[in-house]
């Protein structure tokens, strides 16, 4: 049973980037590829071999696949309601967080390795935002052990008593926050757009200009995983008290699918943010978890 | 004062008859000329004599109408540097830089030699883009970053090099010449007709009425042809069609580059009929095969007149709400507003032209002050903005357009008689020089020829306006996010092969 959002989580992959992109077609009034199509695109660079560049190191060819593991790792910690995930220890959230970093890390470095101009400037960028976006997660998390007094993801999401208007309110802005911090995490619209074809204006794009093949589909079905792992930490938020898995999967792919169509709509009807305003926009969120925060002092009655 | 011939746009002269000054008078001449706004240089050109070089200069005069021509012969044999124009009038930078190029000649104070575009039959062979000693900057702050001539997306081939602080742009340097196709001297070597037509057609694909048109315009002058009304009246609706459809796609790619898929895919959308009734009308949604020397190939028929009626009922309240929306949200603005601005002390020292000049409030509008075709009768009035932001361009682009189809509306409602009075072309006229000034979508284009003796060509030369304004994009983006450089360059659109030649 503790394989079961491991399973739920691998099978949202499968289509979420396909909603997407579909979304964005029919709000553009266009026909759009189909669901799988993403998923096609993955498996036919899966099939084809590597090209490395004579300047690259042994680092550049490493990366993508420590890029994939640690993502694949982060996803054994997220539970399912009360259920376990495959892995869970008291403190796991700081595991989880850091474990992410470990692959982006190894991403920056395999894209200095490159010594392209462009992938230097694309790290940087996405090295700055990765940053600006830690706080956010860890205000959250934090406040949330505060609140429950447990320190492991299952234990606070099974603790999470929605009682109270303000905790429901505190558990909407911390999905809403979540869902934020997987835009960002994932390179996509307002802060970087994955469809652009200008390398001066990419983030994650130009980190990765240099991969091909096999490495690149491992990168990109990265992004679908990386997707889906956040929906499914923002649906542990929507768990109906009783814990059924009647209403629970249900309420898990419903919450997969609202997410997947919202960033198809949010790409679809503005245009992304001047460079310099990301830090801007990204500590906002950080503002609004503190607003999280000081809920849980208030009802933990910490202050006043 | 004036020692310069007046001509009018597209008028045949002998070539004795335009006045050969010692050079020093011949400087003094021009730069003085261009002192004055309403003065700005169209063309500045070597024809190589044996060892001699004869330079010919046209300066437009904006307030009669006139081209002032004038000429000088230097020695072409490097014996003695020359005292430059740029020095004086920095608008003839990018013609000298060109003669230098091209003949060798030297100049005692041009502030940067730079290469235009590496011609194959340039004076130093040595000179590659190879070894070209780009501007660089001895620092541990700054970074350099090289982009193309090879890109991501669906551009052309250009050297890109920026001195960045951060994200921030310091200097840009632009490099080019990777289109050339020595579309000058190709023009010299086909004794036929239409092979020098369809030529002209390729200069630049993205202008082909443009420059089409005024390939003709330049041909017909020098047979001493009058082409008929319904000639002139079908070239004018083509032209502002052609004006439209690439509005209409700029706009569409202002939104791509911004993200915004909405106004990308709608703007796009609405180009595709604009284009589709060139296809209607000629059988090439570019237009190739329109303008024919001397002919009305496809006169405007009724069918035409409904297609067209048509085609604009059901694209100006799109576009019009598309545009509106677009304006008003804050996203887009934040990216357009404030960004990449040419302020009009700038546009006018480099010389800017057409749409990009009139964006930073400098009035440059072949239409209106050397009107061709039948823009004489037109009450034409040339749109300003005077931001010189990515916005003002983006805001041209939109009013251009309306402006466009209202002219096309009204010339379509009173199309004139299929002239059966338009007589055989004759063969060129010897020893005489043509100019022929069009205003395309992106400004004014500008022909140039000179034929010897025999009446066969023996000078023809191009002007693209990217040749003056793609300095004003690697001005435009100091200062600026280099993540904004691709919406600045989007909103100029420069032609690379325009400039290549």
């Amino acid at each position: 049973m503790r394989m079961i959002s491991l399973l739920l989580i691998l099978i949202t992959s499968f289509f979420f980037t396909g909603i997407i992109i579909r979304t964005k077609s029919i709000l553009s009034g266009r026909k759009g590829p189909g669901i799988m199509q993403p998923m096609k695109d993955i498996i036919r660079s899966l099939r084809i071999g590597s090209v490395y560049s004579k300047t690259t190191s042994f680092i550049f060819q490493l990366a993508p696949t420590v890029y994939i593991a640690t993502i694949l790792m982060a996803i054994l910690f997220i539970p399912f309601g009360n259920q376990r995930g495959v892995l869970s220890f008291n403190g796991d959230f700081v595991f989880f967080a850091y474990t992410l970093a470990l692959g982006k890390f190894f991403m920056i470095i395999a894209s200095l390795d490159t010594g392209s101009s462009f992938e230097g400037m694309g790290a940087s960028r996405e090295a700055l935002y990765s940053m600006l976006v830690e706080p956010a997660f860890f205000i959250i998390m934090g406040s949330f052990s505060l609140l429950t007094g447990f320190t492991s993801f299952v234990d606070i999401f099974s603790a999470m008593h929605f009682g109270s208007y303000v905790t429901y309110g505190l558990g909407a802005l911390a999905a809403f926050v979540f869902a934020i911090i997987a835009l960002i995490e994932n390179s996509r619209m307002p802060v970087d757009d994955p469809k652009t074809h200008l390398e001066l204006t990419m983030i994650h794009e130009v980190m990765i200009l240099d991969n091909s093949g096999y490495d690149l589909g491992l990168i990109l079905y990265g992004t679908n995983l990386k997707f889906a792992m956040y929906g499914a930490l923002i649906a542990n938020f929507f768990h109906t008290p009783g814990y059924e898995w009647y209403y629970s999967i249900p309420i898990f792919f419903g919450v997969q699918l609202a997410f997947a169509v919202t960033v198809g709509v949010v790409e679809s009807f503005s245009a992304r943010f001047r460079m310099n305003h990301n830090p801007q926009f990204i500590l906002m969120f950080t503002s609004i978890s503190l607003l999280i925060f000081l809920g849980v002092l208030l009802l933990t009655g910490k202050i006043i | 004062m004036t020692n310069a011939l007046e001509i009018k746009n597209n008028q045949r002269v002998q070539l004795k008859d335009i006045p050969v000054l010692p050079y020093e008078e011949f400087l003094e001449l021009n730069t003085n000329l261009t002192k004055d706004f309403y003065f700005h240089c169209v063309n500045y050109f070597a024809w190589p004599q044996g060892n001699q070089l004869r330079l010919f200069c046209c300066i437009a005069d904006d307030t009669t109408g006139h081209i002032l021509l004038s000429s000088s012969v230097v020695a072409h044999d490097n014996s003695r540097e020359y005292p430059s124009f740029s020095a004086k009038n920095l608008a003839f930078h990018v013609f000298e830089r060109e003669i230098h190029e091209n003949t060798g000649l030297k100049y005692s104070d041009h502030p940067w030699l730079k290469p235009v575009r590496y011609p194959v039959n340039r004076a130093d062979r040595n000179s590659d883009i190879s070894n070209y000693p780009f501007y660089q900057i001895e620092s541990e702050e700054l970074h350099e970053v090289g982009v193309g001539p090879i890109h991501a997306g669906i551009i052309e081939p250009g050297h890109f090099r920026f001195i960045c602080n951060g994200e921030q742009i310091l200097h840009l340097e632009i490099q080019l010449g990777y289109q050339h196709r020595g579309v000058e001297q190709l023009f010299l070597t086909p004794k036929n007709l239409l092979q020098r037509t369809v030529l002209a057609e390729s200069i630049a694909g993205d202008t082909v009425i443009g420059h089409t048109t005024a390939f003709a315009g330049l041909w017909e002058s020098l047979c001493d042809f009058t082409p008929g009304e319904d000639i002139l009246h079908a070239r004018t609706i083509a032209s502002e069609l052609e004006r439209v459809a690439i509005h209409t796609g700029d706009l569409s790619a202002i939104c791509a580059d911004i993200a915004y898929q909405l106004g990308n895919s709608v703007f796009g959308r609405l180009r595709t009929p604009v284009i589709n009734t060139f296809q209607k009308w000629c059988g090439c949604r570019l237009a190739k095969g329109l303008i024919r020397v001397g002919k009305n190939q496809y006169p405007v028929t009724p069918y035409m007149v409904d297609s067209l009626t048509q085609l604009f009922d059901e694209y100006e309240p799109d576009t019009y709400e598309m545009y509106d929306r677009m304006k008003t949200l804050p996203s887009v603005l934040a990216r357009l507003e404030r960004t990449g601005i040419v302020t009009h002390e700038q546009a006018e020292r480099i010389g800017c032209v057409g749409m990009t000049a009139r964006a930073s409030g400098l009035i440059r509008d072949i239409r209106w002050t050397h009107p061709y075709l039948i823009y004489g009768q037109i009450p034409h009035q040339p749109i300003v903005k005077h931001h010189g932001d990515v916005y003002s361009r983006t805001q041209i682009r939109r009013h251009e357009i309306s402006q466009s189809i209202r002219y096309i509306r009204d010339l379509i409602a009173n199309v004139p008689a299929e002239g059966n009075g338009n007589p055989e072309l004759s063969s060129p006229q010897p020893d005489s020089f043509v100019i022929s000034l069009t205003e395309g979508w992106r400004g004014e284009i500008c022909h140039c020829a000179i034929t010897n003796d025999t009446g066969e060509l023996a000078l023809y030369k191009v002007k693209d306006p990217s040749l003056h304004n793609w300095l004003a994009l690697a001005l435009a983006v100091r200062n600026n996010d280099i993540s904004d450089f691709p919406i600045c360059n989007k909103s100029f659109n420069l032609s690379y092969c325009g400039n290549d030649l």
